[in-house]
């Protein structure tokens, strides 16, 4: 085990933005000391090792957003759904999940009952039930108004098995919809910029579970921090293919392009909540997108790119102009430039 | 038009390349272009246009970017100033990870230093009206576009009477740098890039003396894929050619001959033209900003008091070089290995208008 250079040094509001830094950090503290093969798959649930005929996929996240309240969401569906995604992306229906609050003295209670009422009403759409929890409160200060934690149960589909290992040269990568709005939807409400952007944040099994039935999915992953650029760049790294992708095939609603670029942000790099992408079998690509489109949640669904034989371990993006440029992963957070 | 998709025609902008490509065709040796703005570094990597051009061309990245051609004592001020206690940096984004001599604003806001990201100047206003007791300090860096925003700031805060806000002014003048690069004379360059939003400033007249003097061709450029090939066009033109250089302005959508004479007159009034201190190019004679008298009340380092600790640079890093187009940042023992930009050594591997970050980014 190489060995950790951490005299002196700090956590950074970087090691948590889903980047290189995070990544470094989960390996070096967690990882390499709890090491298992359940949590060494690094999937986004764990898939727990089969009891009888059914095979269990867990996972758990927690939720620290400012503002509580954004447009599309609120930090109680993006609880449940968030959750409910981790598991849907492994192929495991959502059942249960858990809900632990640690909650600032002082906070209005009515922004509470709105919050908890937010997460009943999600529940609901996603068909899972709240099932367990847990309640503290901290002197203020000592959290920024509510943090929430959501563990969830699912169980995987019948001879549904995804992995980076299923992945080949030819298959296409599949997405749902257009990209950005979730980050930059919160990004607005917290620094009080006009703008019409909502999130996306929404549960995805019922998408995920039309598109399980017609066969052919290899892999799919919910492109949450970090973006569609990080979960591309993961599934290259891990897959040891290349990854090529068009930008004209990227779905991008032009007030999230305009609003990024007055920003100097990168939509592929921004958070989704109600987005999966997908690496799909290359004769089943068409289908499976006919499929996606008939869907509420995939209207706008898109095959952006495939996996491919040349630059392999990296992700090359075809400007729109038709320029090439390597996409890379996120370090740190973005930050908005200067001019 | 929405002004953006427009300009980024794939069919266009492979028309034009190969206009420019035959432009080339029994021209003999390597062009260097040097672009001079973070925004065009970011835009050409951005937008892979140079993997559509002749590698006769040769891309240079100047001193454009705001971040990177501020030297490390600007930075340990800063570090200084939010070490103190009593005070609240604010600062747009690209700064909290600039290294300085030891520490980064980034490392001092996780150490307990009030640090705050902001998008325009003027929110340091409202910040320094609900805490009455502390004092904002904007970090004012950047170019002729960014001075006017801060100018104003200064303005309204003088009208509001509010007395806790001052500003650290950084802020520097690119024509300047374009002569000293020259004057150097240590790389060749055939033509510039000239920036585009600095020109919406400055108009055209400033790079007149670059063509008198050096005979160097000028094009004021826009950011958007078509823009820039557009531009460069004209810049082979100009050289291939080889008629007498001139300035000529592509960007003339938002780019004026005059400028924009509101926000020159803001800059006139607020600030004096002085010597600056440039990472990589030394001291340059009247190449920055400083506050004047009659706004003194606002200027950090008149008012207060802090101890800077002594200047040291990392005696391997290329970023002086780099900034004035002498070197690569292949050329950098550090680029890549011990200088990312998850640890960056040097400010160009911090903000994505910096050539090693672009370089590390896109081409790696």
């Amino acid at each position: 085990m190489k060995k950790k250079n951490i005299k002196n040094k700090k956590i950074l509001l970087s090691h948590g933005s889903g980047g290189v830094a995070m990544s470094t950090l989960i390996k070096e503290m967690m990882i390499d000391k709890f090491d298992n093969p359940v949590l060494n798959k690094l999937t986004d649930s764990a898939g727990l090792p089969p009891s009888g005929n059914k095979q269990l996929c867990f996972t758990t996240d927690s939720y620290v957003i400012n503002p509580v309240f954004f447009p599309g969401g609120d930090i109680g569906s993006l609880a449940v759904n968030g959750t409910v995604n981790d598991l849907s992306v492994m192929g495991a229906k959502p059942l249960y999940i858990s809900c632990s609050l640690i909650i600032e003295e002082g906070l209005d209670m009515d922004i509470l009952d709105k919050i908890t009422t937010s997460m009943e009403k999600a529940s609901k759409k996603a068909n899972v039930q709240i099932v367990t929890g847990d309640t503290k409160v901290v002197e203020k200060g000592n959290a920024d108004k509510i943090f929430i934690n959501t563990a969830g149960i699912g169980i995987l589909q019948k001879n549904i098995v995804l992995s980076k290992n299923n992945i080949q040269i030819g298959d296409k990568i599949l997405i749902n919809g257009e990209i950005g709005a979730h980050g930059l939807a919160v990004m607005s409400e917290r620094e009080n910029f006009k703008t019409n952007i909502k999130s996306d944040c929404s549960p995805l099994w019922d998408l995920i579970e039309t598109m399980l039935s017609a066969g052919g999915i290899k892999f799919m992953r919910d492109p949450t921090r970090g973006g569609v650029a990080t979960v591309l760049c993961e599934i290259a790294e891990q897959s040891g293919f290349g990854i090529q992708i068009k930008e004209e095939t990227l779905p991008i609603h032009d007030n999230v392009s305009s609003f990024s670029e007055i920003l100097g942000l990168d939509p592929l790099y921004i958070a989704n909540e109600g987005k999966v992408v997908a690496v799909v079998a290359k004769d089943k690509a068409s289908s499976i997108l006919i499929n996606m489109q008939k869907h509420p949640l995939g209207k706008e669904s898109s095959i952006i790119g495939e996996i491919s034989e040349e630059n392999m371990r990296r992700v090359v993006l075809e400007t729109i102009i038709g320029g090439k440029r390597i996409i890379d992963r996120l370090v740190g957070d973005q930050l908005p430039r200067i001019c | 038009m929405k002004y953006i998709i427009e300009y980024r025609n794939k069919d266009l902008s492979h028309k034009i390349a190969n206009r420019i490509n035959d432009l080339l065709k029994g021209y003999k040796g390597k062009i260097s272009l040097m672009e001079v703005c973070g925004t065009h570094t970011h835009s050409i990597f951005h937008s892979g246009i140079m993997s559509l051009l002749s590698k006769e061309i040769e891309h240079l990245s100047g001193p454009g970017c705001p971040v990177c051609v501020t030297p490390n004592k600007y930075i340990d001020t800063a570090i200084a100033y939010s070490r103190l206690g009593d005070t609240i940096i604010t600062t747009f984004g690209d700064m909290i990870k600039v290294p300085g001599s030891t520490s980064s604003l980034e490392k001092e806001k996780a150490s307990g230093g009030t640090v705050r990201i902001i998008y325009s100047p003027l929110e340091s206003l409202e910040i320094a009206k609900n805490n009455p007791g502390k004092k904002i300090v904007f970090l004012g860096v950047g170019f002729e576009t960014t001075a006017p925003l801060v100018a104003s700031t200064i303005l309204s805060a003088a009208e509001e009477n509010i007395s806790n806000f001052f500003v650290l002014s950084g802020h520097k003048l690119i024509p300047p740098a374009m002569t000293a690069l020259l004057e150097s004379k240590e790389i060749k360059i055939d033509g510039f890039i000239c920036p585009g939003h600095v020109s919406a400033i400055i108009g055209e007249k400033p790079y007149f003396p670059i063509v008198e003097n050096f005979g160097i061709p000028c094009v004021i450029i826009g950011f958007e894929p078509i823009d820039l090939l557009e531009g460069i066009e004209m810049l082979i033109k100009q050289i291939t050619v080889k008629k007498k250089p001139s300035v000529e302005n592509q960007y003339k959508r938002v780019v004026r001959r005059e400028g924009n004479e509101k926000a020159l007159a803001l800059i006139d009034k607020v600030f004096d033209v002085k010597d600056s201190p440039w990472r990589g190019l030394g001291l340059l004679s009247k190449s920055g900003l400083s506050i004047k008298k009659a706004y003194t009340k606002f200027d950090a380092e008149k008012n207060i008091e802090c101890e800077i600790e002594k200047t040291k640079e990392h005696p391997e890093c290329l970023c002086g070089e780099v900034l004035c187009g002498t070197k690569r940042p292949y050329d950098c023992t550090l680029f890549a290995k011990t200088c990312s930009p998850e640890n960056p050594v040097g400010p160009c591997m911090v903000s994505s208008e910096g050539t090693c970050s672009a370089y590390y980014k896109f081409k790696k």
